[in-house]
């Protein structure tokens, strides 16, 4: 059976994400931002109003960004351009999908539009990146057709635990499910409250279906490298490069430190002189949690 | 003979894809990330993935100009998708910043078949295969021009698989699918040479 030009299958959806590997995406908010991202090497610019820092500082409900604003940025450079909609706002990414953005982020970041539902993204042509903090969120969101999955961490806390935390929940369930018999995958999949299918093919595989990357609360080299050792597959920074005190080289260390995340010769030599990283929260000062949203 | 040796570029993008094929096939393969990697390899594979990421970390890691003696010293070289945009003689639509190794006779354009939304898989014959081969193109970039090239393969009379000596390059991703014949080919090709 031949196909002929087939356009947004999962392979095609699927591919992108391949081709983002071992790589930086970078929250931009303005063409400048993305010229910055752009040059340092990103792979791909993430296109939205307000860093997750300040969208936690301005409280409010945060919404999908002005057409005109990712206009800007698609113009301003040449590498992928994602943009984020609200978790089950399916007219926002209808949106986006018209304005031909690369990826669309399904995104905790911004005010859930629906409590119950994420979007159904078999019904769009552009691939769909979902946050997951375990396994089974991963394989919902998987189910619901996301081409690639971040671990959630805790986005504009410039704290980088909670993504350790969720990097590892995903990637520890994978290696204990790949241990488990067959009779104990029924009881996996209830657990995960996930399709038997995927659990059954994880414990084939040994692997996630889609790339895992990792997002939320990453602020310098060494903790992009931290979460590429811990099985993240590529990185994206949030507030941590353009909330720091010296925005391009930092964006630049980061992008080495994800390609050499191996070695500690190379991160010591991006990580000297780099300037003041972004504060940064203690989660016990933060009044809610993004990563709680999404069902 | 020995296996062959072949690196795979690991700086950026799909390179566990391809050493994952090459493996199969019965190549020895390694991750290339410092000059030191280089060493005694037969072929390397420039994967796909960001071309001006990966063009920013060739030069900060100083294996542009290893590479580029390495290919001038007899080394086979495939670059698929972002690693044909590595090898061509010119780039449309590229950063001014942009090195390329310029060993094949070609231009090519990046992202010229457009954004995501218009990626696309589809079948293509390819010179030395049976059957039709299906390819994946994902941003893909675009042979524009074209000199002393062999194309093994074209999507509406354009190339998207074309040789020149030892290097080789596909606008598309032979390494998304479980097909090996191109892989194959590149590698009966590197075992003549």
């Amino acid at each position: 059976m031949s196909q002929k030009d087939v356009r947004g299958s999962m392979t095609v959806k699927r591919g992108l994400a391949e081709m983002l590997k071992g790589g930086v995406i970078m929250d931009v908010v303005t063409p400048e931002q993305a010229k910055i991202a752009e040059d340092s090497g990103a792979v791909a610019v993430m296109a939205l109003e307000r860093v997750p820092a300040d969208i936690r500082r301005d409280g409010g409900v945060a919404r999908m960004s002005d057409p005109e604003m990712i206009e800007g940025i698609k113009a301003a450079v040449s590498i992928p351009v994602m943009a984020k909609a609200r978790i089950g706002h399916f007219v926002e990414a209808q949106i986006l999908e018209a304005l031909g953005v690369d990826f669309i982020d399904e995104s905790e970041v911004l005010t859930p539009a629906d409590e119950t539902h994420h979007i159904d993204k078999f019904k769009f042509t552009v691939p769909f990146v979902c946050g997951a903090t375990n396994l089974g969120e991963a394989l919902r969101r998987i189910a619901e057709g996301a081409a690639l999955i971040r671990s959630k961490g805790e986005a504009g806390t410039g704290n980088v635990v909670e993504a350790v935390r969720h990097l590892r929940n995903i990637t520890g369930d994978v290696r204990r499910i790949t241990q488990a018999d067959s009779a104990e995958l029924f009881d996996w999949a209830k657990k995960l409250q996930a399709p038997l299918p995927l659990v059954q093919e994880i414990a084939e595989t040994g692997a996630l279906q889609v790339p895992l990357f990792c997002a939320g609360g990453i602020a310098t080299p060494a903790d992009a490298a931290l979460a590429m050792q811990l099985g993240a597959e590529s990185v994206f920074v949030g507030s941590g490069i353009f909330k720091s005190d010296d925005p391009a080289p930092r964006a630049k260390a980061i992008v080495e430190a994800t390609a050499h995340f191996n070695n500690p010769d190379i991160l010591a030599k991006v990580s000297r002189n780099l300037g003041a990283p972004m504060t940064g929260i203690g989660m016990d000062k933060i009044n809610e949690r993004y990563a709680e949203r999404g069902w | 003979m020995a296996a062959l040796n072949i690196g795979v570029l690991a700086l950026q993008g799909a390179f566990a894809a391809h050493q994952e094929i090459l493996r199969d096939i019965g190549c020895t393969t390694r991750q290339v990330r410092e000059p030191k990697d280089l060493v005694g390899l037969h072929a390397l594979v420039m994967p796909g993935g960001e071309s001006t990421t990966m063009s920013k970390l060739l030069l900060t890691s100083g294996l542009f100009e290893p590479i580029g003696q390495a290919i001038d010293d007899g080394m086979a070289v495939f670059g698929t998708c972002a690693g044909m945009i590595l090898l061509a003689s010119a780039i449309e639509d590229g950063r001014a910043d942009q090195c390329s190794f310029g060993v094949l006779g070609i231009t090519v354009q990046r992202n010229a078949y457009g954004r995501q939304v218009d990626s696309f898989e589809t079948d293509l014959d390819v010179v030395g295969l049976d059957e039709p081969f299906h390819a994946v193109f994902i941003r893909a970039p675009r042979v524009t021009r074209f000199g002393s090239v062999e194309v093994l393969a074209r999507l509406d009379d354009e190339p998207v698989l074309v040789r020149q000596g030892k290097a080789w390059a596909a606008s598309f991703h032979p390494e998304l699918q479980a097909d090996d014949r191109i892989h194959r080919l590149f590698v009966e090709c590197v075992e003549k040479e």
